[in-house]
C-alpha cells in the first residue's frame, strides 16, 4: 500500500465530502416546503464546496502518490476493498464538481415546479456518486458509484425533461449501460488474472500482462469510455440527452459526467493495459480529429441552441482525447486542463440557455434573434462564454487548446494540422451563434417584455466568468499541481523516464 | 539600451478600456458620453507621449502582466517600433473622436453609446498589437480588435450592413484561426518561446530548424494577418466600408488595416529576423507578391465611382508599400515602409474624413455626383486635394519622403532593383490616375444634370476642423519629416 498516502489524525476528509451530500439528500424529507428545501440543497452544496477546499492546500504537489487516502477492509473473502484517494489527477475534477453544484441548484432555483423534492434529492445523490466516481480505488467501489450515476441522471431527464424525454432518457440509459457492463467483464477478468486476486486499482498497474489480454482489456474499457466522453461515432445519445434534459440536468452532464470517460482513460486504460495502449493510439488519434471536424461541422447546421453546445461538446472533447492519446506531458496536461475548461465554459453556457430558454420558452435561435438590445447584462455574459468556448485567446479554453495542439504539434504534425479546421469551425458557429443571438437580422422577433438578468442569474453566472479569466490568465496554479501525477502516468504507460520536470517546450522536430 | 520595467504602455491601453466603460455607461447624456471619449484620447496621447524621451534615449520599456506558461506571457513593451504605431493611432483618435461627434449628431445616428464604446474597444486593442512584447500577447490584441469592430461595422443593422460585417468576420477570423495560430503553437513547439528579439536581425529560430518549415510558418503568418490587405485575403476591406465613415476613417485607414501591417511587419523583422529573410529569400519573394497587390489594386479603385469603395482600394494598395519597403531589407527601403505607417495614416484619415463631410453636406457617394461640388464645398475639397497628392508622393506632401525613400531601397537592392522600381514608378502613374481626377472634376468639372446644389455648404465645424488639421499636418510631416523618422532610425539601425 505504499502508493496511498494516509492523513495521520485528521478527519477522513474525502469520505466527508463525499457522503456530505447523500446525508443532505435524506435530511430533505424531513423539510417541508419547497423554499426551505432549496435553501437546504443549496446550503449542502455550498459546505462541500466548502469542505473540499482544504484539499488544494493540503494537496502535496511534489509526489504522484493518491493523497487523503482512506483504506478499510469491506469484504474480506473477496479482498473488496473501501479505498478512497485523490492524485494530481482527480483533485482538480473534484474540485470542479463540488463547485459546480450549488450553481446547478441555483439555476433550477425557478426553472423546477413539479416535484421539486425528488429533483433537489436526486441533484444531491448525484453529486455523492460523482465524487465517488473520481476519488474510488477500488473496483467493486467504483463500478458502483459509476452505475449509482446514471439512475439519477435517468431520472432527471425522464422526469423533468422536454418532449421527447423518454426516447432520450433510454437512449441514454442503454447506451451507458452497454459500455459499463463490458468494463464490468473487464474489472472482473482482471480480478482473475492477478494473484493474489486483487480489486485495487492501483495494484492492478504495472502488472505484466501479456499483449493480447491488454488488447481485449483495453477494448473493453475504451468503449466504456468512449460512450461516455462521448467520441465519434458513439456520440449519438448526447445531443438527445442535452435538448431534452432540464439546465440543471444538462449542466451535470456536460461539466462532469463527460469527464468520466476522459478520467478512465487517464486512471485506468493507460497504466494498466499501456503496450494496448501504444498500440490503439494511432487509432484514437484519428477518432479524435473525426470527432473535432465532425463536432463542428454538425454544431454549424444546428438551430437549436443546446443542441448546438451539445454538438460542440462532441468537438472539444475530442481535444480532450487528442491530448490524451498523443502521450506527452503538454498533451496530457492540456488535456487535463481542458476538461476543467469545458466544464466551466460548457456549462456556463447551458446555464446561459436555460436562462433565455426560462423567458422565451424556445432554444430555436431564429425566435431568440436580436435580443441583445433587451438583454445587455445576459449577451454580455454569453459573449465571454461563447469566446471562451472558441478558444479566444485570453480565456481558459485557449490555454487549453493551446498546450493541447502543441503537445499534438511536438507529436505529428499532420495529425495536429488536422485539428486545426475544427478550431476555425468553432470560431464560426459559435460567432454565428452570437451574432444571431444579440443582433438577429433585419426583421427580429419582437422581445419588448424581456428582462434582463436577476441577481440570482448574475451570482450564478459571474464564478465561471471569474474563472474562465483566470485559467485564461494565470493557469499555473491548476498545472502544478498535475506536473508530477502526469509524469508519473506517461512514465507508466511509455516505461521510460520522462523526468518530473515536464512541460518543457523544448522539443525538437525534425 | 536599456530594458526599464514601467506599467506605461499598460496605463496608456488601460485608458482606452475605462474610456469605454464610462461611455458605455453614460449612454443618456450624450455631451458627457462624448467628453469621455476626447478625455479617454486625450489621456491616452498623454501618456504614450511621456514615454518619447526615454524611448529616443534607445531604451525599451517592458512591464510583464502574466505569467502564463513557460515561454508564453502577456508582457507588453514600448519600442521605436511600437512608437511609430502608437503614437499616430493615439493622435488621430483625437481627431476622430471629434469628427465621429459631428457625423453621428448631424446624420441622427441610432445606438451611438455603442458606437463610441466599441471604438474606444478597437483603439485599446489597437495599442494592445503596438505594445505587444510577444506573438501571443499581439494575436490576443488582434482578435480583440476583430470581435470589436465587427459592431461597428455592422453599425446599420441593415442587409448590406450585416452582409459586409460577416464577409469582415469571417475572413479575419479563418485566417486568424487557422493559419495564425497553427504558426504560432509551432513557433512555440520549435524555439519554447513566443517572445520578439530586441534587434530586427537574428529572429528567434535556432539554426537548426528546417528552413522549408520556416518558409511555410511565414506565409501562414503573412496571410494570417488578413487585416493587412494582401491579395488575395483583402476582401474584406471594400465589404467593410458599408460602415459608418468616421470608423472607415480611423479603423480602416489608421487602426484595423495598420495593426494588420504592424503586426506583419512586427513578425518579418522581430520573429524571422532580417538575416533569415534575405538568406531564405523571403524578402524578395514577399516584394514580388507585394507588388501584385500594389498594381492590381490601384486598377481595380480605377473601376470605382464609390469614393469610399475607391479609398477601400487605395488602401490595399498603399498597405502593401508598407510591406514592400520592410521586404527590400535594404535599410532605406525599411525607413521607407516604416515611415509610410506614419505617412498614410494622416493622409488617408484626412481623404476619408473629405469623404464623410461630403456625404453628411449634401448626401452623395459616387464621384461622378460630385462634379462641380468643390466650388460649393472649397475647404472640404482642398483637402482631399493636399491629401491626394500625399498619396501620389508629391513633395513636400507626407508621401513623398515614402516614394522617395522606397525608390531608394529599391535601388539599393542586390538584385531585382529594376522590377521594383518599375512598380513604384507605374503605382504612382496609377494613383495619380485614380485620384486627381476626384479633385479636378469637383472643382473644375461641370455640374451633374441641371442640379445646382443649392442649400448645400461646407459640413460642421466639429468634421471641418478635424479633416484640415490632419491635411496640415499631412503636409507638415512632409516637411519635417524628422520627428518620426528618429523612431524609425531607432529600428534600422
Amino acid at each position: 500500500m505504499d502508493f496511498l498516502l494516509f492523513r495521520d489524525g485528521g478527519p477522513p476528509i474525502l469520505s466527508m465530502i463525499m457522503l456530505l451530500p447523500l446525508i443532505g439528500a435524506f435530511c430533505l424529507f424531513f423539510v417541508k416546503t419547497e423554499e426551505h428545501q432549496k435553501y437546504l440543497t443549496l446550503g449542502v452544496s455550498i459546505l462541500t464546496a466548502v469542505c473540499s477546499l482544504p484539499l488544494y492546500f493540503l494537496f502535496d504537489s511534489n509526489t504522484h502518490k493518491y493523497q487523503f487516502a482512506e483504506h478499510h477492509s469491506w469484504i474480506p473473502s473477496l479482498s473488496v476493498h473501501y479505498t478512497l484517494g485523490i492524485d494530481g489527477i482527480s483533485l482538480l475534477l473534484v474540485l470542479m464538481t463540488t463547485f459546480l453544484m450549488p450553481l446547478c441548484v441555483l439555476c433550477s432555483w425557478r426553472y423546477i415546479t413539479n416535484r421539486v423534492r425528488t429533483f433537489l434529492f436526486l441533484l444531491l445523490l448525484i453529486e455523492t456518486s460523482m465524487l465517488g466516481v473520481f476519488m474510488a480505488l477500488d473496483f467493486i467501489f467504483f463500478y458502483i458509484v459509476w452505475e449509482a450515476t446514471l439512475i439519477p441522471m435517468f431520472l432527471l431527464i425522464g422526469i423533468w425533461g422536454g418532449d421527447r424525454k423518454i426516447y432520450a432518457s433510454i437512449k441514454f440509459f442503454l447506451y451507458t449501460l452497454a459500455g459499463s457492463v463490458l468494463m464490468l467483464v473487464a474489472i472482473i477478468v482482471l480480478y482473475f488474472n492477478t494473484s493474489p486476486h486483487t480489486f485495487s486499482i492501483p495494484l492492478l498497474m504495472g502488472q505484466a500482462y501479456s499483449f493480447s489480454f491488454q488488447l481485449w482489456v483495453f477494448l473493453a474499457f475504451f468503449l466504456a469510455f468512449a460512450i461516455k466522453v462521448p467520441m465519434f461515432p458513439f456520440h449519438t445519445w448526447l445531443p438527445a440527452a442535452h435538448v431534452q434534459a432540464p439546465t440543471a440536468g444538462s449542466v451535470i452532464l456536460a461539466s462532469v459526467l463527460l469527464k468520466m470517460g476522459t478520467y478512465g482513460f487517464l486512471r485506468f486504460c493507460l497504466p494498466i493495459t499501456p503496450d494496448a495502449t501504444l498500440a490503439f493510439t494511432p487509432y484514437i488519434l484519428w477518432l479524435s480529429i473525426a470527432g473535432i471536424l465532425y463536432g463542428g461541422l454538425t454544431a454549424l447546421a444546428q438551430n437549436d441552441m443546446k443542441k448546438l453546445i451539445a454538438y460542440s461538446s462532441v468537438g472539444h472533447m475530442g481535444f480532450v482525447t487528442l491530448g490524451i492519446f498523443v502521450l506527452n506531458p503538454m498533451g496530457m496536461e492540456g488535456a487535463i486542463l481542458q476538461m476543467i475548461n469545458h466544464g466551466i465554459t460548457t456549462g456556463a453556457l447551458f446555464l446561459c440557455v436555460g436562462m433565455i430558454y426560462e423567458r422565451t420558452h424556445t432554444r430555436e435561435l431564429a425566435l431568440n434573434a436580436g435580443i441583445g438590445k433587451h438583454m445587455p447584462v445576459y449577451v454580455t455574459f454569453l459573449t465571454f462564454f461563447s469566446l471562451s468556448s472558441l478558444a479566444f485567446p485570453g480565456t481558459n479554453s485557449f490555454i487549453g487548446e493551446f498546450m493541447i495542439l502543441a503537445g499534438a504539434f511536438t507529436d505529428t504534425k499532420l495529425i495536429a494540422a488536422c485539428a486545426i479546421p475544427g478550431a476555425v469551425l468553432a470560431a464560426a458557429y459559435m460567432l454565428r451563434m452570437l451574432q444571431k443571438v444579440i443582433w438577429g437580422g433585419t426583421e427580429n422577433p419582437v422581445h419588448n417584455t424581456l428582462s434582463d438578468l436577476n441577481v440570482r442569474e448574475i451570482i450564478t453566472l459571474t464564478p465561471l466568468l471569474f474563472l474562465v479569466f483566470w485559467i485564461g490568465f494565470g493557469p499555473r496554479p491548476f498545472l502544478n499541481i498535475m506536473h508530477v501525477s502526469v509524469a508519473h502516468l506517461l512514465e507508466q504507460v511509455l516505461g521510460t523516464q520522462m523526468g518530473t520536470s515536464s512541460l518543457t517546450a523544448h522539443v525538437l522536430l525534425p | 539600451m536599456e530594458v526599464i520595467i514601467s506599467s506605461k504602455p499598460l496605463i496608456a491601453m488601460l485608458f482606452a478600456l475605462t474610456g469605454a466603460i464610462l461611455v458605455s455607461l453614460s449612454g443618456k447624456n450624450p455631451n458627457i458620453r462624448e467628453a469621455w471619449s476626447v478625455a479617454a484620447a486625450s489621456c491616452m496621447f498623454g501618456i504614450i507621449v511621456s514615454m518619447v524621451p526615454a524611448i529616443l534615449d534607445g531604451n525599451i520599456l517592458k512591464y510583464q502582466v502574466f505569467d502564463i506558461l513557460p515561454g508564453l506571457s502577456l508582457t507588453f513593451r514600448a519600442d521605436a517600433f511600437s512608437m511609430i504605431f502608437a503614437l499616430i493611432a493615439s493622435f488621430l483618435w483625437i481627431f476622430a473622436a471629434f469628427y465621429s461627434m459631428g457625423y453621428m449628431r448631424s446624420l441622427e445616428e441610432h445606438a451611438q453609446t455603442r458606437f463610441n464604446a466599441c471604438f474606444a474597444l478597437s483603439l485599446f486593442g489597437a495599442m494592445g498589437v503596438a505594445f505587444a512584447d510577444n506573438l501571443f500577447t499581439l494575436y490576443l490584441f488582434y482578435e480583440v480588435v476583430s470581435i470589436c469592430t465587427y459592431p461597428l461595422v455592422a453599425h446599420h443593422q441593415d442587409k448590406e450592413g450585416y452582409s459586409g460585417a460577416r464577409k469582415y468576420i469571417v475572413y479575419l477570423t479563418t485566417t486568424a484561426k487557422g493559419l495564425l495560430l497553427p504558426a504560432m503553437i509551432l513557433i512555440y513547439v520549435l524555439t519554447g518561446s513566443l517572445d520578439f528579439t530586441d534587434n530586427i536581425h537574428t529572429g528567434i529560430f535556432p539554426a537548426d530548424v528546417n528552413s522549408s518549415l520556416i518558409i511555410i510558418l511565414y506565409i501562414c503568418c503573412l496571410l494570417g494577418f488578413a487585416k493587412n490587405g494582401i491579395m488575395p485575403v483583402h476582401n474584406w476591406l471594400p465589404g467593410a466600408m458599408v460602415a459608418p465613415t468616421p470608423v472607415s476613417a480611423l479603423l480602416h485607414a489608421v487602426a484595423v488595416v495598420k495593426v494588420g501591417v504592424f503586426a506583419t511587419t512586427r513578425i518579418m523583422l522581430y520573429i524571422f529576423g532580417s538575416d533569415m529573410m534575405s538568406s531564405l529569400g523571403l524578402g524578395t519573394a514577399t516584394a514580388y507578391f507585394v507588388s501584385f497587390t500594389i498594381i492590381m489594386a490601384s486598377v481595380i479603385a480605377l473601376t470605382k465611382d464609390n469614393l469610399k469603395a475607391r479609398l477601400a482600394y487605395s488602401t490595399v494598395s498603399q498597405l502593401s508599400y508598407i510591406i514592400l519597403g520592410v521586404a527590400m531589407l535594404t535599410p532605406s527601403g525599411m525607413s521607407g515602409g516604416l515611415i509610410h505607417i506614419a505617412n498614410h495614416a494622416f493622409s488617408k484619415i484626412t481623404l476619408f474624413f473629405c469623404a464623410g463631410a461630403i456625404f453628411v453636406a449634401s448626401g452623395k457617394k459616387t464621384i461622378s455626383e460630385m462634379s462641380g461640388l468643390g466650388r460649393t464645398m472649397p475647404f472640404t475639397f482642398g483637402a482631399f486635394g493636399i491629401a491626394s497628392l500625399s498619396m501620389i508622393g508629391v513633395p513636400p506632401v507626407a508621401g513623398f519622403v515614402t516614394k522617395w525613400k522606397l525608390l531608394v531601397g529599391a535601388m539599393e537592392m542586390d538584385a531585382h532593383a529594376i522590377v521594383f522600381l518599375l512598380v513604384l514608378l507605374s503605382s504612382t502613374l496609377l494613383n495619380a490616375a485614380y485620384f486627381a481626377p476626384v479633385t479636378y472634376q469637383a472643382f473644375m468639372g461641370k455640374h451633374p444634370g441641371n442640379e445646382q446644389f443649392d442649400g448645400i455648404k461646407e459640413a460642421p465645424l466639429s468634421m471641418l476642423i478635424p479633416l484640415l488639421t490632419a491635411a496640415v499636418f499631412s503636409v507638415i510631416i512632409g516637411i519635417w519629416p524628422d520627428f518620426m523618422m528618429n523612431f524609425v532610425n531607432l529600428v534600422t539601425k
